[in-house]
């Protein structure tokens, strides 16, 4: 089988995107660099997955989409996402690759809060994202897919917390990929700044069924001296994307990063989320669920990596596979040399509904330290019939049970994500996936 | 006669083709409370997890009814559903699943879609038992047995017969574990369920427990049958003398279920 690896986009077609948007000239050359790139590098290689054939070229890059004037505009599954009665104040839609949707509190404004869209932040922000953007977590040259998430960048948010703000209200984005062809090269550019703290959470959502295209995500996250953000998201792609989500997080000296991430696609799915705990006591949380139906494939890899002396990194890791699904997780926690004192633990489960389902769970420590701790946990099994009997012996159905199973096993990830109307949502899109 | 009946008529189950009951006979009316008791590995689980349907337990013949109804047609749900009851010696643990949310979905469980039990009478009927049966209200929100110590285990059993109020109830060693106060404690929830619609069957060891909830009738199982049955002052005795009189009176000499008389 061939796979047309070939890019369709070229030095003067990203040029005159660049342009189009008025970017400042060395995000043009970053563009640029990085395209020069793409063919040297290798695609990532995932553990115990095969993407070699997967499709990360073959898109249409650019779609715009309208603003609306009202929420109650939106399609009702994008509605589902926030509280009608409650319509939360600092909420961004992103639809295709425009702004649909934005409002920010007064407060926030007043607290110098910036909450805005990558592009405009690239005219109002300059300093603050060069100063950022893919620095100090996320590096262009990584691979194939950084190197063309660099180049072809075409969305994206970027929020920045001043010194010693709390942001109390979370702060939400949906990105709505209306355009069933269009890829999204989405970055995401989190910055606490030290002494804050923020509540951030996103949407990803798509309904290509059958077109084929391309998500390729990276989020940065940075947690300066002694800054806490809890981060949140729900990833709902439908079956026609290959994604390829990367978030990763460096927190410093006493910065807490937690991470509740509901990986909820129905196409193939390369997805990491690594922290690097850089300062002395910073801690991160990092969880995940997944739910795989169909044919799809997965590949999740949670990783921190202790710098800071009494760093606590902890993973857990909780998945359903229906059936042929397969998921692959990988648990990694590394600490470096110097990084005494510093606790690494994981916890990666799978449940497997079918007979084809498959599921692995690859736990590893790697440590270069003597005075540390560090334990984990790893099991793919199926739902225990014992439990199910006893459910139903107080007259539950065996659906409604398994079900009841099926929540509880992914509630500890469900129940910490930070804003009600998206727990619902997932827990909705759980629902959906399973039945 | 008030409340439902359950007729178990000659019942053999075997569990992985080793034959462990071996043809018992047993009614229980509402209204009755039974206890059954003897030695270990002598099939008292195996009866109450058969009647249950345990998945693991092969039922080669005789009938379970339910007012003349076929239980052994019917699924675990259903046989709830029906009024059977089973407070289990080893209840399972279910991680992520509160054990208000599983009380709530086992009430609606038998009320018609669109006439589930509000939440605020729901909320009320569960904090009244929760009092009643001195467990603390956090219990409630921690997952179903999740971490609940021996003792806990068994209150959360009981606390769901009382809401859940079925006709036959089989409580299978309700009482081990349990401290003198816990003891006193379930029993008091037991008893507050004993009229003329209730029937129960209590598995136990221990005539200490009898002392809170007199039954009607005591049976001894051995070898996988009833081999004796009475009334209160059978497990007096039984308390006093153990089990050798019985086995010399029957000629038994192993009383397991490895053995046919
Ligand atoms: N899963 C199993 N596999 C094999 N044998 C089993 C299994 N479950 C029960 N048995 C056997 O069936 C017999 C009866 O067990 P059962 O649990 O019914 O006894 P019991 O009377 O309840 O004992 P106890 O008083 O100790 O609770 C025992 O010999 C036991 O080992
Ligand atoms: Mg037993």
């Amino acid at each position: 089988m061939t796979v047309d690896t070939k890019l369709p986009y070229d030095q003067s077609y990203i040029k005159q995107f660049s342009q189009e948007r008025n970017e400042p000239a060395w995000m043009k050359d970053l563009r640029l660099q990085a395209l020069e790139q793409v063919d040297t590098l290798e695609l990532p290689k995932p553990d115990k997955t095969n993407i070699s054939k997967w499709n990360f070229t073959r898109f249409k890059h650019a779609a715009t989409g309208d603003k609306i004037s009202s929420l109650t505009d939106l399609p009702a599954d994008i509605q589902d996402f926030f509280d009608k009665e409650n319509l939360p104040e600092n909420l961004l839609i992103q639809r295709n690759q425009s702004v649909a949707y934005a409002s920010v509190s007064k407060k926030l404004q007043d607290q110098g809060v910036i909450f805005t869209d990558i592009f405009t932040a690239l005219q109002e922000h300059e300093e603050l994202v060069k100063r950022y953007y893919m620095k100090d977590a996320v590096s262009i040259d990584e691979h194939r897919l950084t190197a063309l998430h660099a180049a072809l960048m075409n969305g994206g948010i970027f929020v920045y917390v001043p010194k010693n703000v709390q942001v109390d209200e979370p702060l939400q984005v949906v990105f709505w990929q209306e355009d069933p062809d269009v890829a999204l090269f989405n970055h995401v550019l989190v910055v606490a700044d030290e002494n804050s703290s923020l509540t951030y959470v996103e949407n990803y959502i798509s309904n290509n069924e059958k077109e084929e295209t391309v998500a390729n995500i990276v989020t940065e996250v940075i947690a300066q001296n002694n800054a806490q953000i809890s981060f949140g998201a729900v990833d709902n792609f439908a079956a026609g994307t290959t994604s390829y989500v990367n978030r990763r997080g460096v927190a410093y000296r006493d910065a807490t990063i937690d991470w509740a991430l509901g990986q909820m696609n129905d196409g193939n799915t390369v997805f990491e989320n690594i922290t690097h705990l850089i300062g002395d006591n910073s801690t991160s949380n990092a969880k995940a669920v997944t739910v795989g139906r169909g044919k799809q494939n997965t590949n999740m890899t949670a990783k921190i990596v202790h710098f800071g002396k009494n760093s606590e990194g902890h993973i857990l890791q909780h998945g359903v596979m229906k059936d042929s699904a397969s998921n692959v997780f990988n648990g990694i926690g590394k600490i470096e040399h110097g990084a005494s004192k510093s606790n690494a633990e994981q916890e990666s489960r799978v449940l497997m509904l079918s007979e084809k389902a498959r599921g692995d769970a690859n736990p590893i420590l790697l440590i270069d330290e003597d005075d540390v701790t560090a334990g984990h946990a790893a099991s793919v099994g199926r739902v225990d019939p014992l439990q199910l009997y006893y459910l139903m012996s107080r007259g539950i159905t065996q659906l409604e049970a398994e079900r009841l199973v099926i929540h509880g096993f992914l509630a500890p990830v469900v129940n910490q994500l930070p804003i009600d109307s998206v727990k619902e949502q997932l827990t909705q899109v759980i629902e959906r996936k399973v039945n | 006669m008030a409340g439902s009946t359950l007729e178990i008529k000659n019942l053999h189950v075997s569990i992985e083709d080793k034959e462990i009951l071996k043809g018992v006979d047993l009614t229980i009316n509402g209204g009755e409370f039974h206890a059954v008791m003897g030695p270990n590995g002598t099939g008292k689980s195996t009866l109450a997890s058969a009647i249950m349907g345990h998945p693991k337990y092969e039922i080669t013949e005789g009938s379970v009814l339910l007012d003349g109804e076929d239980v052994l047609e019917m699924e675990v749900d259903e046989r709830a559903r029906a009024g059977l009851f089973l407070a289990m010696q080893y209840p399972s643990e279910i991680s992520g699943v509160t054990t208000s949310d599983f009380l709530r979905s086992s009430i609606n469980a038998r009320r018609e879609e669109g006439d589930e039990i509000p939440l605020m009478k729901f909320i009320k009927e569960m904090d009244e038992a929760l009092d009643y049966l001195e467990i603390d209200k956090n219990m409630a929100q921690r997952y179903l047995n999740e971490g609940f110590s021996g003792g806990e285990k068994k209150r959360n059993e009981i606390l769901q017969l009382m809401l859940l109020k079925p006709e036959i109830a089989i409580l299978d060693e309700i009482d081990s574990g349990l401290d003198i106060d816990a003891l006193k404690v379930v029993s008091k929830g037991i008893n507050k369920l004993r009229d003329e619609n209730f029937g129960c069957l209590i598995i136990t060891h221990y005539q200490r427990l009898l002392n809170y909830i007199t039954p009607d009738k005591v049976h001894v199982m051995m070898q996988g049958r009833v081999v004796k049955s009475g009334g209160p002052e059978l497990a007096q005795r039984l308390e006093a003398e153990g089990y050798d009189w019985i086995k010399e009176e029957l000629g038994i000499e192993d009383e397991t279920v490895e053995q046919n008389a």
